[in-house]
């Protein structure tokens, strides 16, 4: 038997951070649905809430179901360790809180979850944390944006609806030249697809609502982190904490006081955590993940070349098909392709897009009606009239969304029936 | 106190040393039987002040079941255990010097180690004095530099994987960590 073995992506999807206890040997992972845990003694309790001791109080902070999901989850992307949160947009806030302080600045990718950009853009200047958004398309926007107060780069591995793929390399440099750590949401592509730490990524966030919990069961976000990030001198990590009697999270956790202080400050003070029950949720999504997402990328190629090649098609945006501006990054950083969630636009019927867009999701019956990506299902929306239907002609443009744009989600269906599916709505509004 | 049995491979972490510096001093087998076989731990700059890093080592290793030894010329006591001023003072066998001083005063700690027949060296993160490594590897010593000992048993043992950590120790079988 070698110490050193270095055990394979499935494997550690089934078995990294699960060890069967010695009590009831109970080959699945337990539901720890409990709110708190006996202390043994009171010094001992008081050890645990100075960070003198590793172990459970609350289940706000941690939880043993959680922390099988945690581990498995930071083994699958090659960090150090990880953080759950209650969602995508919590594991951003937890993120983002514990790495600034008011008066902050971090630059981001316009290419973003429209969800991720009005938290930046908005509910985070009442932190007074203010966002750049810079267009990612061109390396020199990042450069330029920069100044001394940025604490953060961020991006998205693929971003919507342009299906771009993200710079990696080109702006992983750029934050390692200014001493900067890049946050990747790896969502669309999951550890399976990319692994952004791999590609210089510092720290990687997921909406693991998405294709890491698989099922549409749960909300849930999670936070890895590489280790890798020299925070000895950067202020938020490295700057003494008052609610901890001026303890300093990277003298005393090292390469792990970003982690500690995400869950000991932002998640105590945020209650944003994650429920056991979901957690157990996750794990069985991870289980399965390898699987799933093979057929997902094999369905999506089928689905966006049937797309591409259909006469009543105006564009396809995904950049597993070659003549997608980012087939070649694709092929480099999404080798076993680019996911399974891209936008297309129809031609305007009666010089109508949004009408058409509309007309096309209402004629389909395998495809659901859904504001989610990342089922097993096959998900479908046409923001111009659902999410952003109350936006002019003229507001969509400045947003970015064409009317007639339609975002697919491809899930494991049998193939022939998503083609008939989209065949068929195709003939009705052409009638 | 000590560690399972199981599997486990490396994972690299923020550190000043090189790939090769890390295989010869950040050894994930040399430090699992570190902390599996050590009794006695002096940890040499041990500080009475609650909020430092060496006083959460020290009450963290305590807890977990190891003899303490503070090493520290200007206290009586730290943590409840008796301090002496240097290594040479140590009445008892010594398995692991745990060092918190600057780079530069390692040698000396390093030459009071080898001198009480210690079986180890362990610089803490941040320390890195490559010559100082050499000197003990010469001598026989055991090195772990710019790591944490709490932490590194904290992971192994499992207590981290409380706070998310990867331990990276991977088997189906019904083993404790929590031995
Ligand atoms: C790429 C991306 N990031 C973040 C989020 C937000 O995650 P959640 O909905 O779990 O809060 C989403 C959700 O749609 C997403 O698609």
């Amino acid at each position: 038997m070698s110490e050193k073995r270095k055990f394979g992506f499935e494997t550690r999807m089934l078995h990294a951070g699960h060890i069967p206890d010695s009590y009831s040997g109970s080959r699945a992972v337990p539901i720890y649905q409990t709110a708190g845990y006996v202390f043994d003694s009171p010094e001992y309790a008081a050890s645990l809430f100075e960070l003198k001791q590793y172990g459970n109080i609350y289940t706000r902070i941690s939880n043993p179901t959680t922390a099988v999901f945690e581990e498995r989850i930071a083994s699958l992307e090659g960090g150090t360790g990880a953080l759950a949160t209650a969602s995508g947009q919590a594991a951003q806030l937890i993120t983002m809180m514990t790495l600034m302080n008011p008066g902050d600045e971090f630059v981001a990718s316009s290419h973003l979850y429209g969800g991720t950009y009005t938290q930046f853009e908005h509910t985070f200047k009442k932190l007074s944390i203010k966002v750049h958004f810079v267009d990612p398309m061109d390396i020199k926007n990042w450069e330029k944006a920069i100044t001394p107060k940025t604490r953060v780069l961020y991006g998205e591995t693929i971003g919507n609806p342009q299906g771009s793929v993200f710079d990696f390399e080109g702006v992983s440099s750029l934050a390692k030249a200014n001493g900067i750590p890049l946050i990747i949401d790896n969502t669309l592509a999951s550890p399976y697809l990319c692994r952004p730490l791999e590609w210089g990524a510092d720290i990687v966030l997921h909406s693991a609502t998405k294709f890491i919990n698989g099922h549409g069961t749960s909300i849930a976000g999670v936070i890895i982190d590489s280790g890798k990030f020299d925070f000895s001198n950067y202020p938020a990590i490295s700057s003494p904490s008052i609610p901890y009697h001026n303890l300093n999270f990277y003298e005393t956790f090292g390469h792990y006081g970003f982690l500690m202080k995400a869950r000991c400050e932002s998640l105590r003070d945020t209650g944003a955590t994650i429920s056991p029950f979901d957690s157990f949720l996750l794990i069985q999504g991870l289980e399965s993940l390898s699987v799933r997402m093979d057929r997902h990328v094999q369905n999506a190629l089928a689905v966006a070349t049937f797309l591409k090649n259909h006469p009543m098609v105006d564009w396809v945006n995904f950049a597993s098909l070659p003549d997608h501006v980012h087939h070649a990054r694709a092929k480099k950083y999404l080798p076993k392709g680019a996911g399974s969630v891209f936008a297309f636009g129809i031609k305007a019927l009666n010089n109508n897009p949004r009408e058409t867009g509309k007309k096309f999701l209402e004629n389909l019956e395998l495809f659901s009606h859904v504001a989610n990506l990342g089922d097993c299902k096959s998900l479908v929306i046409h923001p111009a009239s659902t999410t952003h239907q109350q936006l002019s002609d003229e507001e969509l443009k400045r947003a970015n969304i064409k009317p007639e744009l339609i975002r697919l989600s491809v899930g494991l269906e049998t193939i022939d029936d998503l083609l008939w599916d989209l065949e068929q709505a195709f003939h009705a509004i052409s009638r | 106190m000590g560690l399972g049995t199981s599997l486990s491979c490396d994972i690299s972490m923020n550190t000043r040393l090189s790939a090769d510096e890390i295989r010869k001093y950040q050894n994930s087998e040399l430090i699992r039987k570190l902390l599996n076989g050590a009794k006695t731990i002096a940890i040499v700059g041990l500080s009475d002040k609650k909020e430092r890093a060496s006083n959460f080592v020290g009450s963290y290793l305590k807890s977990e079941g190891y003899t303490v030894i503070p090493v520290n010329p200007l206290k009586q006591e730290i943590l409840g255990e008796k301090c002496y001023p240097d290594l040479a003072s140590i009445p008892v066998p010594v398995d692991v010097v745990d060092v918190f001083r600057r780079p530069d005063e390692i040698v000396g700690v390093i030459q009071e180690a080898i001198a009480i027949k210690a079986k180890a060296i362990w610089m803490q993160l941040g320390i890195v004095n490559r010559d100082a490594a050499e000197l003990a590897v010469k001598n026989g010593l055991g090195v772990v530099m710019d790591r944490c000992m709490k932490m590194e048993h904290g992971r192994y043992n499992g207590n981290l994987h409380w706070a998310g950590m990867n331990t990276e120790i991977i088997t189906a079988k019904k083993v404790s960590r929590f031995i």
